[in-house]
């Protein structure tokens, strides 16, 4: 910060640091807002939810939001809670994470180590993938769904998240390999390892930090989703986004804020718990992409 | 019969001609090195023999066999690559026994060749290790330990001292000329330095733009160069070229009133009066007179002005001035002259070689 020429005082550098500091935890506080409202606000009760303070602490604090948004909370006209759409997310999102980073390092080794005539071509059609807004691909993506006796199902919405995905973790895992020693892949030939033993066995162990990086985006994307969600598995199919939706919009009785906040917090669990397991190696992989050496 | 045949290889990376059409013959047990400037192809050459890289056309012949057309791992080689190339996520003994394994050859005997290796490499303390955790000259030993523990027919060396420190870099040739001793191993080696090559090679290979310019023995090579450009590239410092014209059977150097010597026995032909020559001569056979060989049969003592004085420790290299041209001498470490005096040279003439510097060959 300090440049040779410049000299700044002890106290100034102080001061400095406080004002630094006292902006951060300002900001963060201010981030942090909304949590402890969705928080609080599931605790309380509908009484003192309608009493006004926002911001108050819950005076008693209850679980029983959380216990009636998990398991008997009506989602349109069934009033299971939403534990099942729950996990048809997780059915979805694994599954469709795990594929997709696959076939996508597998693509970024081809399109950097195997490289074919035309491979720039295929990449470049590869990224554009990345530019086609959601909407632009419901009508074709329904039509192939219905086609291959997948519409309305869990596998259907896998497969098009793989395909949507596919763009984005090819991209990583390309700009991620195109750094890697072409050496280690002649030497690994040399030494008589195959196309997918080279892959396997030198190019994956070494790709820990692009892996987690695709993981946490592809992750947050896909359990984040709505629209495909909503238009390729409806009913008993959905994923958690759709249910939450159908819950906190339903119109009929009472609206039960204490649950609708519990329901969102559930929604949000799994990426958080992914931000908090990965999350050190995310900015530490996106660099690795992005800076050569 | 020769045991890696290099036949008529030409290389086109798009309209560009890397290779031109190269020719080399090695026998069992050689050391080939291919030396050259950089962008002279000789990577290129080392990379189609190894078959990570096809000739556009010509054919690698190894051990009697055409192998122009098999898959890398199928020629029975092994590579040891500048960067070293070593596995990041493999332990020492992973990387060693890489190829082994690949191979499908038992743990048991895996686990005894690479500590075989291991000992004659004297890295075992280093064998659990991962490449990162080793210093440059351990990861060079591990990537030649790769090499050796697959006993290939042939071994390839791509540029292996250029990533190591000067001190390191003479310590790891002496090893690679002893190890080459010990195995009677067939080696092709690529490098830039020259040392290098002339240290290792029991034949070097000179290429320049895709050209093979030279093949010999490394005496052949720097005493009888072919043409200008082997002359310059090997030896430091370089060759002194002379610009000169032959007169009555012999050479007058200098300009025309400049002095005459005896034309060099390496020339057999009668060069007509008047002809445009090049006199080459090693800094070594420009000294004082003290220096001179009592065996040497033609000499010129020749008076110029002294330039410059580099003391090496063991040699002192002086540059000495005749009508604006220069050359260089190595003289005794001793030797008394300063810059601006007057000094007496003997140009030994029985180490002269003569060029044409119209077609830039060697005359014999």
């Amino acid at each position: 910060m300090s440049a040779a020429n410049e000299t700044v005082s002890a106290g100034q550098a102080n001061a400095a640091r406080y004002f630094i500091y006292a902006a951060l935890i300002v900001l963060a506080v201010v981030y942090l807002l909304p949590l402890y409202v969705m928080l609080s606000t599931s605790l309380k009760s509908l009484d003192e939810i309608r009493g006004g303070n926002m911001l108050a602490l819950p005076k008693d604090p209850s679980i029983s939001a959380w216990v009636k948004a998990w398991g008997e909370a009506c989602i349109g006209v069934s009033c299971v809670g939403i534990k099942g759409y729950f996990w048809n997310s997780i059915k979805m999102v694994i599954p469709a994470v795990l594929i997709s980073t696959l076939l996508g390092a597998l693509n970024g080794y081809v399109l950097t180590k195997w490289r074919f005539p035309g491979h720039k071509i295929v990449f470049g059609m590869m990224l554009f993938a990345c530019f086609i807004p959601f909407q632009a691909v419901l009508i074709p993506m329904a039509r192939l769904l219905g086609l291959m006796g997948l519409s309305n199902s869990t596998t259907g919405l896998v497969m098009v998240h793989v395909i949507y995905g596919l763009g984005f973790t090819t991209l990583f895992f390309r700009n991620y390999y195109e750094a890697f020693p072409d050496e280690l892949v002649k030497a690994a030939m040399i030494d008589g390892a195959g196309f997918f033993r080279i892959f396997w066995r030198i190019l994956l162990p070494t790709s820990g930090p692009i892996i987690v990086v695709t993981i946490i985006y592809q992750f947050t994307n896909i359990w984040n989703d709505f629209l495909f969600g909503v238009s390729f598995a409806g009913g008993e199919a959905s994923p958690m986004t759709v249910a939450l939706n159908n819950l906190v919009s339903s119109s009929t009785g009472v609206k039960e804020y204490d649950v609708d906040m519990a329901a969102a917090i559930f929604a949000a669990l799994p990426t958080l718990f992914v931000y908090v397991v990965a999350g050190r190696y995310f900015v530490r992989g996106l660099m690795a992409g992005a800076v050569k050496g | 019969m020769s045991f890696l045949e290099i036949k008529d290889i030409r290389k086109k990376i798009g309209s560009n001609e890397i290779l031109k059409g190269i020719n080399i013959e090695l026998e069992k047990g050689g050391f080939l090195v291919l030396v050259g400037p950089s962008g002279c192809g000789k990577s290129t050459l080392l990379n189609a023999i190894a078959g990570l890289l096809p000739p556009s056309s010509g054919d690698i012949i190894i051990d009697g066999q055409v192998v122009t057309d098999l898959h890398p791992s199928k020629r029975d080689i092994a590579m040891v690559f500048q960067s070293y190339a070593l596995y990041p996520n493999m332990t020492v003994e992973e990387n060693i026994a890489f190829a082994l394994e690949m191979r499908g050859v038992e743990k048991a005997q895996r686990e005894a060749e690479v500590k075989k290796v291991a000992k004659t490499l004297q890295i075992e303390h280093l064998l659990k290790r991962r490449p990162s955790q080793l210093s440059g000259g351990q990861r060079q030993r591990v990537a030649m330990g790769r090499a050796l523990v697959r006993q290939p027919r042939v071994f390839l060396f791509d540029e292996p001292l250029s990533n190591l420190d000067a001190k390191l870099r003479v310590e790891v040739r002496a090893e690679i000329k002893a190890l080459h001793q010990n195995t009677h191993a067939t080696i092709v080696y690529v490098t830039h330095d020259q040392i290098e090559a002339m240290t290792l090679a029991t034949k070097i290979v000179v290429l320049k733009e895709g050209q093979v310019q030279q093949v010999g023995t490394p005496a052949e090579i720097y005493n009888r160069p072919a043409n200008l450009f082997v002359a310059d590239f090997m030896g430091s410092p370089a060759m002194n070229m002379l610009k000169g014209k032959v007169s009555g059977g012999g050479i007058a150097l200098f300009g025309n009133d400049g002095i005459k010597v005896a034309m060099p026995p390496s020339v057999t032909a009668t060069l007509p009066d008047g002809k445009e020559v090049i006199l080459g001569l090693r800094p070594e056979a420009i000294t004082d007179s003290g220096l001179v060989d009592p065996k040497v049969v033609s000499v010129a003592q020749i008076e110029a002005d002294v330039t410059m004085v580099e003391p090496t420790g063991s040699d002192t290299f002086v540059t000495g001035r005749i009508d604006g041209a220069s050359f260089t001498a190595r003289t005794r470490a001793d030797l008394h002259v300063a810059p601006g005096q007057k000094f007496a040279f003997s140009f030994n003439l029985d180490k002269a070689v003569v060029f044409d510097p119209r077609t830039t060959q060697q005359i014999d």
